[in-house]
């Protein structure tokens, strides 16, 4: 009998074993589900398969009577449009400023300290100071998402920067490079795969806070909706919803991960 | 032709003293080896070379000018390891310093000057032996390759002088000699002064031309680090070696 620590799952068990727990939690629901229907046909809190399946059939193939969208989309793509604006610009400040911190000690000396201190502001409490400035629109929202991930990804793209063996940053000085030289040819194209490590880090981060602000001030959104219904103890929704955005969220992890073997393979290799 | 002076040269760390009364003088296409117990300074001295540590006093001279305080494309460095680019190719890293020089704003050759360049680079590539390799990445070559591609990636901006930081410390000692006769036949191809720190004695004598031993010549048993380090043994080795 060989040690646990030496026993290994095959390919095929690999792949089973990895979906048993979605399968359980299913098995899980469906029974109480049942269970609770049966003594109360009217229970709103863990709603049949076949309501959720025929209200999310409504939101995503029929008209809203009142606005004539079809709301998952709408929705979907209001917060999706919102995120992609906020990591956009996220990562911009990130590669600009970590990169300047990182290379450029005045910068360091200058910028540093105070992108540690605004990192320490928790975003959710200057949200309201937000709403005053910038209204209750997009703006508000998107830069409620910048708040929340730029220092995080600013701070660890200075931080990677600085740990660039110092080794090659001489070496690029030997062959004639001037500081603009060093930092497009040597340090940027190294972080690359870098930012996208540090936007996969803060993709849960981004959907918290686009759910917060979407959950206050809003009129479409997913985080809006769940809200919205909440009201109506609409679980047929919450849940399906619920699932939808881990699955989006799943899938841009995945993209992300994606983009970095196939675009950066130099990174995934040997260090 | 490139001539090195050294002057009178101290270096002190916070009245820790390395170096101390250093003097030298190195003719053009010179080999100079650099020998010495760890902590002796050989180091501290190829980094004032380079430009990353400046002297506390004395000077540095090339050819009667003082060195500038910052690393520059007339001395070239080998490190021991890490001085590769690991994001370019083979070919990307020996191209980097002709783009780097002949285009300040993009970094890239384009055309009749991109040919040459990669004519340049392949010629250079054959001679240390990787043109079998251009287009992996660093972390896919072995130590070795790896070394050889770090000198070549010096040697194609033809640096006045080369340094060398004990670049065959980390190999197997079955590569050494296949490195020795390739930096020999670059050296001779390139009409370079080279600067090599090694711990490696008979290394030293079998490349140099001038084998120079660090070591200290006063010695406090109360306060180690009154007395620093100076070149004790200057030893020039008669006639240029051919390689092979």
């Amino acid at each position: 009998m060989r040690r646990l620590v030496n026993q290994r799952p095959g390919r095929g068990s690999t792949a089973l074993l990895s979906v048993l727990p979605f399968i359980l939690v299913l098995c899980a629901y469906f029974y109480y589900s049942h269970a609770r229907l049966l003594a109360n046909p009217g229970d709103k809190l863990l709603p049949a398969p076949a309501t959720i399946a025929a209200t999310m059939h409504r939101y995503a193939f029929e008209e809203d009577e009142r606005s004539g969208d079809r709301l998952l989309w709408t929705d979907t793509g209001a917060s999706l449009s919102r995120l992609a604006v906020a990591l956009a610009i996220s990562s911009g400040m990130g590669l600009a400023l970590g990169l300047a911190i990182g290379v450029l000690p005045y910068l360091r000396a200058t910028i540093a300290p105070f992108v540690a201190a605004l990192s320490l502001i928790p975003p959710l409490a200057v949200l309201p100071i937000l709403f005053i400035v910038a209204g209750l629109g997009e703006t508000a929202k998107i830069t409620l998402i910048i708040i929340g991930v730029a220092p995080f990804i600013v701070r660890d793209l200075a931080m990677r920067t600085a740990e660039l063996p110092t080794e090659q940053i001489i070496k690029a000085q030997t062959l004639g490079a001037s500081t603009w030289q060093l930092v497009t040819r040597v340090v940027l194209p190294q972080m690359w795969p870098r930012l996208i490590d540090a936007l996969r880090l803060s993709l849960g981060s981004a959907w918290l806070f686009l759910i917060a602000a979407e959950a206050i001030a809003s009129t479409e959104g997913l985080g809006y909706r769940i809200f919205l219904v909440r009201r109506y103890l609409a679980m047929d929704v919450i849940l399906p919803y619920v699932a939808w955005i881990t699955v989006l969220a799943f899938t841009m992890d995945w993209l992300l991960r994606l983009l970095r073997t196939k675009a950066f393979g130099w990174a995934s290799g040997a260090a | 032709m490139t001539q090195v002076t050294v002057k009178h040269l101290w270096k002190e760390f916070d009245g820790n003293v390395v170096l101390e009364n250093v003097n030298l003088q190195v003719d053009d296409h010179e080999f100079v080896t650099i020998v010495g117990a760890s902590g002796c300074g050989k180091t501290t001295f190829l980094k004032m070379l380079l430009g990353i540590e400046t002297p506390s006093r004395g000077a540095f001279l090339i050819d009667g000018q003082p060195l500038p305080n910052e690393p520059g494309p007339d001395r070239g460095i080998v490190f021991q390891r890490y001085s590769l680019f690991p994001h370019l190719t083979v070919m990307g890293n020996l191209l980097l310093g002709l783009e780097l020089q002949g285009s300040p704003i993009l970094c890239r050759l384009f055309g009749a000057r991109r040919r040459r360049a990669l004519d340049q680079a392949r010629e250079l590539l054959e001679a240390v032996g990787l043109q079998a390799a251009a287009d992996k990445y660093p972390a896919q070559l072995s130590g070795g390759m790896q070394q050889r591609l770090s000198i070549a990636q010096s040697v194609i901006c033809e640096p006045k002088i080369l340094l060398l930081d004990e670049p065959f410390g980390a190999l197997d000692p079955g590569i050494t000699s296949d490195m020795h006769t390739l930096i020999l036949k670059l050296w001779n191809m390139n009409k370079m002064t080279i600067f090599m720190v090694t711990h490696d004695l008979q290394e030293s004598f079998a490349l140099g031309t001038r084998v120079l031993v660090f070591d200290k010549v006063r010695v406090d048993a109360q306060a180690p680090e009154a007395f620093g380090a100076t070149i004790t043994f200057n030893i020039p080795l008669k006639g240029h070696r051919s390689p092979g």
